[in-house]
C-alpha cells in the first residue's frame, strides 16, 4: 500500500489537466475556469489551488520561492515549500529576483517581475460578486451576461454611507475590459501591479475549483468612480525601523518595551536587498534616519 | 557585512510536529493499528464514508496516526485516494444481492423477509459498562466461541435466503403507488473527475452526500425533517450488509454477463425512505403518490443514510422557503475535507488584509471627501 | 388615405401555458377549456393569442379579476418569465422579435427600454440597499460611474416622488407601503425607458395613500409624457389613470377601446358585470 509519488505529487495525467485549466484561463483573463481540484497533503483553505498550479508547471530547473504575507519565512510558506521541495528536489530561494515561480499568499512582492518569472497567488474566494449574490448558478450567468452593476452597487453604497472605499484587500478588478475579477486578498496597494506585469500571474482556487489568469501585459483596471478614484493604503509618512524604505507595504507592530507603534518592510526579502545592496537601485526612498 | 533573514519557521514547524507525536506516545501506551481494526469499526466506517475510501486497514493507520481525529483521518485517506490511478470500474451493484446482516422498515409490521434486527445500539441501555476496563482478550475470545458455534447451528435451519431478500419498496412498486421510471444506463458523473456545476444531476448530488461529513450530513437533515424542510418521510428499509462487487473481465475485449471476476465485498448501509408527494395527474386531479429518498453509505453508518435519504428527496424537490431544498446551499457545506479547511484557514496570518481593513476603517473615520455632502 | 400613428409597441399572439398541453386543448378551439384550463390534462392556458398595441404617450389600462391572465402577460413583457410563443415589437428599439432576443439585450431592455413596478416591491428593490443606492442600481447598469452624477440624479428622482432628500440614505425596508412603490417608481424611471409597465401598484394600500401614488402617475404622464401600461383588477383606477383599456377574462382579450366608451357602453357581458358594479 506504500506508494512513490511521482515527480510533483500528481501523475502527469492531473498535472496535464491542469495545466489545460490553465491555458484555457489565460486564453480568457480573468474568467473563472473550473477544474477538477484534487484533495491535497495540505488543508483546503491553505493553499491548494496554488499549490496544484504550481505542481503541474514546476520543473527541475526551476528556483521556487513561496511567501505568506510577504514573509519567506511564515510557517505556511514553510510548510508548503517542504511539500513542494520533497516531491520535486528543486531549489528554493529567499530572492525575488533569483525566482522563476513564486507562489504568495495575499501579497505581490514589491520588486518588479520579468518575463521569466510565473507568479501563483492562493485565492479563498474567486467569486467577485459573491458579496452580492450568494449563488453560484446566478453569479455565473451574471459574468456571462457582463453585468457587474452588483459589484459596483457595493462600492456606491460604501461612498454613501462612510463617504469612501471601504473594501480593505481584494478590491475587485476588471481585466481586459470584459471579466471582473477577485485579485485574491491582496492589498488595494499590490493591485496596480496587476496591470501590465511582464510576468504570467496565476491564480488558484482550490476549494473552489476554479482557476483564473491574467496573461502578461494585460489591461487591468481597479474598480472606481470618475470622481472618487481608486485609494490605495498610504505608507508616505511611515518608514521601516529595519532599513528605512518608506512609501512601501508596511507590517504594524508594538514594541514590546516601549509600547510605542512602529513599521517594517512587509516583503522580508525586499527589507534584505535593502539592507545589503544599494538602496537607490530599488527604485523606492529611504529615510535617512536609518 | 550581509543580513540574513531570521529563519524562524522551519523550526518551529519541526518541533511543533514533534510536539504533536509527544502528545500521542506521553501516556506510554502505543495503539496496535490491529486493534483499532479490530476494536473501531465506528471510527472506522466513519471514515472510510467521509473519505470514500473502502480500506478498513487504511482507515486504521489513518486513525491511529490521527489520534482518533475523524476530520484528520478523513484528510489523509482523501489525500491518499487522490493519488490513486483507477484501474477498474466495478459493474453496477445490485443492492437486493445484499448479504443482509440487519433489515428494518419501519413502513410495515411484517416485510417478506422479516425484520432483523441484527448488530445495533439501538436496543441497547446506554450505560457505561466498567466491566469493559477489565475485559481481558481470553474472555472475548471464549466467548466468541461459544457464539460461533450457537450461529453455525442456526444457519442450518435458516428459511431464508440472506442473499436475496426482497426490497420493500417493491411491495409499494407493485401496487402502483411509487412514481415510475425507466431504468437509466446513464454513466454517472464523477465529481471526484470533474468539479460539480449548478444545476446538478442526481448522480452527482448522491455522491456529495455519501461523502459528505457525518455530523453535517445528520445536521441538515435534522433541520429539514425538524422545520425547515417539506419532508415527511417514513424509513421504508435500512439494511446493512456485504455487497459483492464484479468487475467485467480485464483480459477479453468482448463484454458478457457472465464474463465478470468478483472482488470481494463491501459493507454498506442502504436506507430507501417513502415520502409522500402531491401530483397532478394528466385529467387534472390530484394524488398522492410516494417519492424515494435515498441514502447510502459505506459501512454501517446508519444515520448518515437516513439523513442522506431525506435530502436526497429534498433536492429533488426544489422549494424556495427551505435552505435545506437549496442544491447550493447544502452541496456546497458538507464536505468534510473543504468545511474544516476552509474553516481552520482563519488561523493562518491574515495580518496584510487585516492592516488594509486598518487603513480603510480609519479612512471611513477621517470622513473621506464626500460625507459633508450627502446629508 | 388615413395615417396610422406607429405604435409604440406591439404584442402578437403571447401565448403563456402552464403544462404540455394536449391533443383535446392544444388548438384552443373554442369550448375546448374550462375557463382557462383543459379538463383532460391540466394544462393551463394563462394568456391565450393575447394581441394588442399601445401608442406613444398613452396610458393603455390592462383590467381583469385574478386569473384574467394580465399579470402573466406583464411579467412575460419584462421578461421575468419566459412565453411559450408570440411576438412582441418596440419601435424605438430594433425591430426583431424581443420574446428571441439573448439574454443580455434583454437585461439592456428591463434597464433602458421597459421600466416596471411591481404590486410587491421586494420584487422591485434591494430592501437592504440604500433607496439612493436602489436607483443608482439602474443607472450603473446603464454605464454610470460617477457618484456625483447619480447622487443629483438620484435626488431629483426622489424629489419628484415626494420622499424627503434626508430620507436617500435609509433602505425601503424601513418605508411604509406607499414611500416603497414610490421608490419603486423613482427606480424605474432612473433611465427615462419610454415604457412604464404598472402592476397592480396601489392594490394593498391604504385609499388615501392611493390616491396620492395615483396623483403621481398623472403628474410623471404630463410632465415625461411616457408611455404606461397600467393593470388593475379595480376599475376604478383604470378609469382614473388609463386613455384606452383592454379587458382580459381567462387568459383572453374579450372587448378593447377607449376608456370611455368601455365604461358607458359596455357590449361583453362581463365587462357589463365590471361596469355596473362600478357605478
Amino acid at each position: 500500500m506504500k506508494i512513490s509519488y511521482n515527480f510533483g505529487f500528481f501523475d502527469e495525467g492531473s498535472k496535464r489537466e491542469i495545466r489545460r485549466a490553465t491555458l484555457k484561463a489565460i486564453a480568457i483573463p480573468g474568467y473563472q475556469v473550473p477544474f477538477a481540484s484534487r484533495e491535497m497533503p495540505i488543508a483546503r483553505g491553505w493553499g491548494t489551488g496554488g499549490l496544484q498550479l504550481t505542481l503541474s508547471l514546476i520543473g527541475r530547473e526551476d528556483t521556487l520561492k513561496v511567501i505568506d504575507q510577504g514573509s519567506d519565512e511564515s510557517v505556511n510558506a514553510v510548510n508548503i515549500k517542504k511539500l513542494i521541495t520533497k516531491t520535486t528536489g528543486v531549489i528554493c530561494t529567499d530572492d525575488t529576483e533569483e525566482a522563476t515561480i513564486i507562489q504568495s499568499r495575499h501579497r505581490i512582492p514589491e520588486i518588479p517581475l520579468n518575463e521569466e518569472q510565473i507568479l501563483v497567488l492562493q485565492v479563498p474566494i474567486p467569486e467577485p460578486l459573491r458579496g452580492v449574490e450568494p449563488s453560484e448558478f446566478i453569479t455565473k450567468r451574471l459574468h456571462g451576461d457582463k453585468e457587474y452593476s452588483g459589484a459596483w452597487l457595493m462600492l456606491f453604497e460604501q461612498i454613501i454611507k462612510y463617504g469612501t472605499v471601504s473594501t480593505g484587500a481584494d478590491h475587485p478588478v476588471l481585466v481586459n475590459d470584459r471579466y471582473v475579477m477577485a485579485p485574491s486578498p491582496i492589498p488595494r496597494f499590490d493591485n496596480s501591479k496587476l496591470e501590465y506585469s511582464k510576468s504570467l500571474i496565476l491564480f488558484g482556487a482550490g476549494r473552489e475549483k476554479k482557476v483564473y489568469a491574467i496573461p502578461p501585459y494585460t489591461k487591468v483596471t481597479s474598480l472606481a468612480f470618475e470622481d472618487q478614484p481608486f485609494e490605495i493604503e498610504d505608507f508616505s509618512d511611515k518608514y521601516c525601523r529595519i532599513c528605512g524604505a518608506t512609501g512601501i507595504y508596511m507590517d504594524e507592530l508594538v514594541d514590546e518595551k516601549t509600547g510605542d507603534i512602529y513599521y517594517q518592510c512587509n516583503d522580508t526579502s525586499f527589507c534584505l536587498l535593502g539592507l545589503n545592496n544599494s538602496k537607490e537601485d530599488l527604485g523606492v526612498k529611504y529615510n535617512d534616519r536609518i | 557585512m550581509g543580513y540574513v533573514a531570521v529563519k524562524g519557521g522551519t523550526m518551529a514547524i519541526e518541533e511543533s510536529i514533534k510536539r504533536l507525536k509527544y502528545e500521542r506516545v506521553k501516556k506510554k501506551e502505543v495503539i496496535n493499528v490491529k486493534e483499532i481494526n479490530c476494536g473501531m469499526r465506528g471510527l472506522i466506517d466513519q471514515v472510510m464514508s467521509e473519505s470514500s475510501l473502502y480500506s478498513e486497514e487504511l482507515a486504521s493507520i489513518s486513525i491511529k496516526q490521527a489520534e482518533g481525529n475523524s476530520e484528520e483521518a478523513v484528510f489523509l485517506l482523501r489525500a491518499y485516494r487522490s493519488t490513486l490511478p483507477r484501474k477498474h470500474y466495478t459493474k453496477p451493484v445490485e443492492t437486493h444481492h445484499m448479504f443482509v446482516e440487519r433489515r428494518i422498515s419501519a413502513s410495515f409490521k411484517d416485510i417478506p423477509g422479516g425484520q432483523i434486527l441484527g448488530a445495533s445500539y439501538d436496543y441497547t441501555h446506554r450505560l457505561i459498562d466498567f466491566d469493559l476496563v477489565e475485559e481481558s482478550k481470553e474472555e472475548a475470545i471464549e466467548w466468541l466461541e461459544s457464539y460461533e458455534k450457537v450461529l453455525k447451528n442456526s444457519h442450518n435451519h435458516m428459511d431464508i435466503n440472506l442473499n436475496s431478500i426482497p426490497k420493500v419498496v417493491d411491495i409499494l412498486r407493485k401496487e402502483g403507488l411509487l412514481k415510475d421510471f425507466v431504468e437509466s444506463t446513464k454513466e454517472p458523473n464523477d465529481i471526484t473527475k470533474k468539479s460539480i456545476e449548478f444545476p446538478t444531476d442526481r448522480s452527482q448530488r448522491l455522491q456529495v452526500l455519501t461523502r459528505g461529513q457525518t455530523g453535517a450530513v445528520i445536521s441538515l437533515g435534522y433541520a429539514a425533517l425538524r422545520a425547515f424542510g417539506a419532508v415527511h418521510p417514513t424509513v421504508g428499509e435500512l439494511r446493512v450488509g456485504g455487497l459483492p462487487l464484479y468487475i467485467p473481465n480485464p483480459l477479453s475485449s468482448e463484454q458478457h454477463d457472465e464474463d465478470e471476476f468478483y472482488i470481494g465485498d463491501i459493507k454498506v448501509t442502504e436506507v430507501e425512505s417513502f415520502i409522500p408527494r402531491s401530483v397532478k395527474r394528466p385529467n387534472g386531479k390530484h394524488e398522492i403518490e410516494f417519492d424515494i429518498g435515498y441514502g447510502i453509505c459505506f459501512g454501517q453508518n446508519e444515520t448518515k443514510a437516513i439523513a442522506m435519504s431525506l435530502l436526497d428527496n429534498c433536492l429533488e424537490t426544489p422549494n424556495d422557503k427551505f435552505p435545506t431544498h437549496n442544491e447550493e446551499f447544502i452541496l456546497l457545506h458538507i464536505d468534510s475535507v473543504e468545511s474544516t479547511g476552509f474553516m481552520s484557514h482563519l488561523k493562518l496570518p491574515h495580518y496584510v488584509t487585516f492592516q488594509s481593513e486598518l487603513d480603510s476603517v480609519r479612512k471611513t473615520r477621517k470622513g473621506g471627501i464626500q460625507s459633508e455632502d450627502i446629508i | 388615405m388615413i395615417e396610422f400613428e406607429n405604435p409604440i409597441l406591439t404584442i402578437n399572439n403571447l401565448r403563456k401555458q402552464y403544462g404540455d398541453g394536449c391533443h383535446h386543448c392544444i388548438d384552443l378551439e373554442e369550448d375546448a377549456l374550462e375557463k382557462n384550463y383543459c379538463v383532460k390534462c391540466g394544462t393551463i392556458y394563462a394568456c391565450q393569442d393575447v394581441s394588442f398595441n399601445v401608442y406613444h404617450g398613452e396610458i393603455l389600462g390592462v383590467v381583469g379579476e385574478s386569473g384574467s391572465g394580465k399579470s402573466t402577460m406583464m411579467s412575460c413583457m419584462y421578461f421575468d418569465q419566459e412565453v411559450t410563443s408570440g411576438e412582441a415589437y418596440i419601435s424605438t428599439y430594433e425591430d426583431t422579435n424581443l420574446f428571441n432576443v439573448s439574454s443580455q439585450q434583454k437585461r439592456y431592455i428591463r434597464n433602458n427600454v421597459l421600466g416596471m413596478v411591481y404590486q410587491n416591491p421586494l420584487l422591485g428593490l434591494k430592501m437592504d440597499f440604500s433607496s439612493i443606492g436602489n436607483i443608482a442600481e439602474k443607472l450603473i447598469s446603464a454605464g454610470c460611474r460617477n457618484i456625483g452624477e447619480m447622487q443629483l440624479r438620484g435626488q431629483e428622482l426622489l424629489d419628484h416622488v415626494k420622499i424627503p432628500t434626508f430620507r436617500m440614505k435609509e433602505a425601503p425596508k424601513n418605508f411604509s407601503g406607499g414611500m416603497q412603490q414610490r421608490v419603486q417608481i423613482a427606480k424605474a424611471l432612473s433611465n427615462n425607458p419610454p415604457i412604464l409597465l404598472l402592476d397592480e401598484i396601489t392594490t394593498g394600500l391604504d385609499l388615501s395613500v392611493q390616491a396620492n401614488v395615483l396623483d403621481l402617475i398623472k403628474k410623471i404622464q404630463r410632465e415625461l409624457g411616457i408611455t404606461m401600461i397600467v393593470v388593475s383588477h379595480d376599475l376604478g383606477v383604470i378609469r382614473m389613470l388609463a386613455d384606452r383599456t383592454i379587458v382580459m377574462l381567462n387568459g383572453k382579450i374579450i372587448e378593447q377601446g377607449l376608456t370611455d366608451q368601455i365604461l358607458e357602453d359596455p357590449q361583453h357581458q362581463y365587462t357589463q358585470q365590471l361596469v355596473y358594479s362600478l357605478l
